[in-house]
């Protein structure tokens, strides 16, 4: 076991390694104009420390008068150590960006997570039980139609329906106007308010795969052989479904899930940025706009990283329920 | 359509009978075999529809289409437009005489003259001389020295100058003047100025030039006009109003005079006593913006009660009778700006749905049901040509790593995690605000995203055809195609891809559906194709704006449910293909 968790741990770290090789070498590939460009558009904004300034630093942080491979050692030194750079875009440094907006993305990414794990499952469930049913043909159209909504156009209808014809909720932002004024508790509750749009857009854009996932593995399970026995001795449906069934298929959705959450994070890009949630998405994305260049290397990485380390959480899960993963 | 969407757990019509044994042959063959479970499948049936829909609706309903891509529309409509003006005169005006001439060097000599205090002034070799009239009124004249005088025994001798004409008449009145003090004098019709210098004295014989005046003449008929544009009406006005003159005479008629306030209003006096308005003097000067707008006397008199009265607008009735409005601003001092509606022709933006235009019209004016007919080719052909992109690169890598196994196959499987776990959309992100920067070409961008999008997308279809080729490769057809000598590209490519085949189908359709979907999304954020090519994304872009998001539904929602049919299409269809290929591996 401690062999595989091992050879699995080497291998993330060689793709995190190249990964973020990869996303270097494509910022370096940049025509260097638009580099310079950036440097430039960057000097003219007050308070910049001037065009040489911007230029020096770029090129000290990222080795960018050295070869691609050298450059990057001189960048992944950097990075090892917590220097990421100043961001362009908000000129204070880029990790303490970071830490500063990261919060927000972790709340709606885990408020979503559970809800759709709460939605999905039964749903899945549901249609495996009664597979060709009405309510099999129901859930499938749902979860393809979740698939097929573009997250942008979801979000934008939602915001019409309740933010501008029903008046019920804002259009934007994580706090409401006069959210200074309330006391702790209406804090919470105004927070809270503003969040259901985005939870609502997330949950229903990444319904479709896990309730589709839920329900091939439960219709698997239902046809294997200690089903039939268990229905042979007599037991109710309820007790074969929730006790033998559902048991069962815990292990592939659990490992699912952590395959989802990297896609959680990077998904929810589109979603923070229609709705201005100052998350980790919504604030990448404008920094990446605006060709903030240590912002846009801090973020690639970010995702390599976080996808990862889920992907190793996951086969780990995996070989430490079934032993014949660790074999192979 | 011969096509059966009844539920399929019930037998067709006809029943068992029907399924003799010719019957059965024919639907042992593969392809049929294939083509009745997908049709029995309701969802893939409805998916084709919708997918049959969208094709036709883009690449045939472009060609229906009344209107092309980029037309733009017209409507007209009412709009505040600048029809006269009204300044304040400040400066002379010069009514030249018609046989005379006048400079502008002289006109500029005369102010700096008159500002000095001094009456002579000289320009291009000219002697000049003005003389004030009345409060505001100088008369110029032409001045041209006949004779130099010198005193002798308390009266004066004067020498003619070469060529000039000086009659003793004239030198006896000169002396006169001379002696009276005077700087001019009036002789036998004309006029002479006197000159002073030491003992000398110089007569000059002065020529009337011009009138300057501040004062602005206004015909009130059309058909006066050349008459009050007369030097000598002009001068008989102005003289009489400087002498301050009740009536004076001009070409037989004769005119009256009556102030009122700054400004001066001349009447005509018939010979039976009838008096009618003929003009308006006044420090005011009223214009049209264009030649062809005449200020009337009355308007001009209607603009400056609403200045006097400081209204921001007022009404004054059409030629027709019909009042009309207008508005009054005052951009500088002194000046005011008349404005008045005026049809004008306007893009036809964001019209409501008509019977032109079903689904109105965009922010450019541009025919939106147009608009998403040429949009949808576009975004169906991009997702068609990524998915090529995709399944060429895949089948490539896919077919070599399975085929070869081993470590070429532990090598390319490494390089396509490798390549999966970089974020797709950061490099997208940074990719359009690249091309933005650069400011590529629209056509250009479309071909660099299909190519972007299409190296990105790869990996899912190389391991599906990986994985199917594994487990090929082992059978008996390739031991034999292996035996028969064939060379390992046509083994892996015609022996093994054409066994993958239904599985490509299934993977491309599936991949077709979020191909569309990252498109659109690439261009609603603004990152993927642009302005002028319409794509769906493009087109629902315009959501981004609250105001158009608010007002206008017509403008998004439309392309929004164009996005969401045709991907649910493609979903349906492959996923019925799936069913259709494998019936083990049921959704």
């Amino acid at each position: 076991m401690w062999k595989f968790i091992a050879r699995r741990a080497l291998l993330a770290v060689f793709i995190i390694v190249f990964g973020s090789l990869i996303c270097y070498a494509v910022i370096r590939m940049l025509p260097s104009s638009y580099v310079e460009r950036v440097a430039r558009q960057r000097s003219t904004m007050p308070g910049s420390p001037g065009y040489q300034v911007i230029l020096a630093q770029l090129t000290e942080r990222y080795g960018m008068d050295r070869s691609i491979l050298s450059g990057f050692g001189v960048w992944g030194a950097n990075a090892l150590r917590g220097q990421w750079g100043n961001s362009w875009f908000f000129d204070v440094p880029v990790t303490r960006k970071f830490a500063d907006v990261i919060g927000y993305s972790i709340a709606l990414n885990i408020i979503t997570l559970f809800l759709e794990m709460g939605l999905c499952v039964p749903m899945g469930i549901a249609a495996a039980r009664k597979q060709y049913g009405r309510t099999d043909y129901a859930v499938t159209v749902i979860a393809l139609a979740c698939v097929s909504l573009p997250v942008f156009f979801l979000a934008t209808l939602l915001k019409y329906v309740f933010s501008i014809k029903l008046g019920w909720l804002d259009l934007y932002g994580v706090v409401g106007r006069y959210y200074q004024q309330l006391d702790a508790f209406g804090k919470l509750k105004d927070m809270a308010v503003h969040m259901i749009m985005p939870v609502a857009t997330l949950t229903l854009a990444n319904l479709g795969g896990l309730t589709r996932f839920t329900r091939t593995n439960m219709l698997e399970v239902l046809n294997a052989d200690y089903i039939r026995t268990a229905r042979a001795k007599g037991l109710p449906e309820r007790v074969v479904i929730s006790r033998h069934a559902f048991r069962n298929t815990l292990i592939p959705l659990i490992t699912y899930m952590s395959y989802l959450l990297p896609g959680l994070f990077s998904g929810s890009m589109i979603t923070e940025t229609l709705f201005q949630i100052p998350g980790i998405g919504y604030i990448s994305y404008q920094a990446m706009t605006g060709g903030d260049i240590p912002f846009a290397m801090f973020y690639a990485t970010f995702l390599t990283v976080l996808t990862q380390v889920s992907l190793m959480t996951a086969d780990i899960l995996y070989a430490a329920v079934d032993p014949r993963v660790r074999v192979q | 359509m011969p096509i059966q969407t009844g539920n399929p757990a019930t037998p067709p019509a006809g029943g068992a009978g029907r399924l003799d044994d010719e019957a059965r042959a024919r639907s042992l063959s593969p392809t049929m075999l294939v083509f009745k479970r997908f049709v029995r499948n309701r969802l893939a049936v409805v998916g084709t529809v919708m997918l049959a829909a969208m094709f036709v609706f883009s690449f045939v309903g472009g060609i229906v289409s009344p209107y092309k891509q980029e037309q733009t529309f017209y409507k007209t409509g009412a709009v505040w437009k600048e029809y006269a003006s009204l300044s304040v005169n400040a400066e002379f005006r010069y009514s030249v005489d018609p046989g005379r001439d006048l400079p502008t060097a002289a006109r500029a000599q005369f102010i700096l003259a008159m500002n000095a205090g001094k009456p002579d002034f000289s320009a291009g070799g000219l002697d000049y001389r003005w003389e004030e009239i009345g409060e505001d009124l100088r008369a110029l004249y032409g001045s041209t020295e006949i004779a130099v005088g010198l005193p002798l025994a308390g009266a004066y001798t004067f020498t003619a100058a070469p060529g000039a004409d000086f009659p003793d008449g004239l030198a006896a009145a000169a002396s006169d003047a001379l002696g009276a003090g005077l700087d001019a004098f009036e002789w036998d019709g004309g006029r002479y100025a006197l000159a002073r210098s030491g003992k000398r004295a110089t007569v000059s014989a002065l020529v009337e030039i011009a009138l300057a005046s501040a004062r602005v003449f206004d015909a009130f008929t059309p058909k006066d006009e050349p008459a009050v544009a007369e030097y000598a009406f002009r001068r008989a006005a102005l003289f009489a109003i400087a002498g301050g003159a009740d009536t004076f005479s001009y070409d037989g008629r004769t005119f009256t005079v009556g102030a009122e306030g700054e400004t001066s209003v001349v009447h005509e006096i018939s010979p039976d006593g009838e008096r009618t308005e003929f003009a308006m003097l006044s420090p005011y000067i009223a214009q049209g913006v264009t030649p062809d707008i005449r200020v009337t006397v009355a308007f001009k008199d209607a603009i400056l009660d609403a200045v006097r009265a400081r209204e921001g607008s007022f009404s004054y009735p059409d030629p027709d009778g019909a009042d009309r409005e207008y508005q009054l601003s005052s951009p500088k001092p002194d000046t005011y700006t008349v404005k008045r509606e005026t049809l004008t022709q306007l893009y036809d933006v964001e019209a409501r749905p008509s019977a032109a235009h079903w689904l109105g019209t965009d922010s450019n004016g541009m025919d939106m049901l147009t608009r998403l007919m040429h949009g949808g080719r576009i975004s169906l052909m991009v997702g068609f040509i990524v998915v090529l992109i995709e399944l060429f690169i895949g089948v490539v890598v896919g077919g070599v790593a399975g085929y070869f196994g081993g470590i070429v196959d532990l090598c390319l499987m490494r390089f396509i995690d490798l390549f999966n776990s970089v974020p797709q959309w950061p490099l997208l992100i940074i990719m359009g605000s690249v091309m933005d920067t650069l400011e590529i070409d629209p056509y250009a961008r479309i071909y660099l995203l299909m190519v972007v999008l299409g190296i990105l997308g790869w990996t899912g279809i190389a391991r599906v055809v990986r994985g199917q080729i594994l487990t090929l490769r082992e059978q008996d057809f390739m031991v034999a195609a292996e035996a028969a000598g064939i060379r390992v590209s046509a083994r892996i490519f015609r022996h093994l891809v054409p066994n993958v085949m239904p599985l490509l189908i299934v993977q491309a359709t599936l991949s077709l559906g979020g191909i569309i979907l990252t498109e659109a999304t690439l261009s609603f954020l603004g990152m993927g194709l642009k302005y002028p090519l319409a794509s769906w994304g493009t087109i629902i872009n315009a959501a981004t704006s609250i105001y158009t998001m608010t007002n206008f539904w017509y403008l998004w929602i439309p392309a929004g449910m164009l996005i969401l049919i045709t991907v649910l299409g493609f979903n349906f269809v492959g996923d019925g293909l799936r069913d259709a290929f494998d019936p083990k591996m049921k959704r």
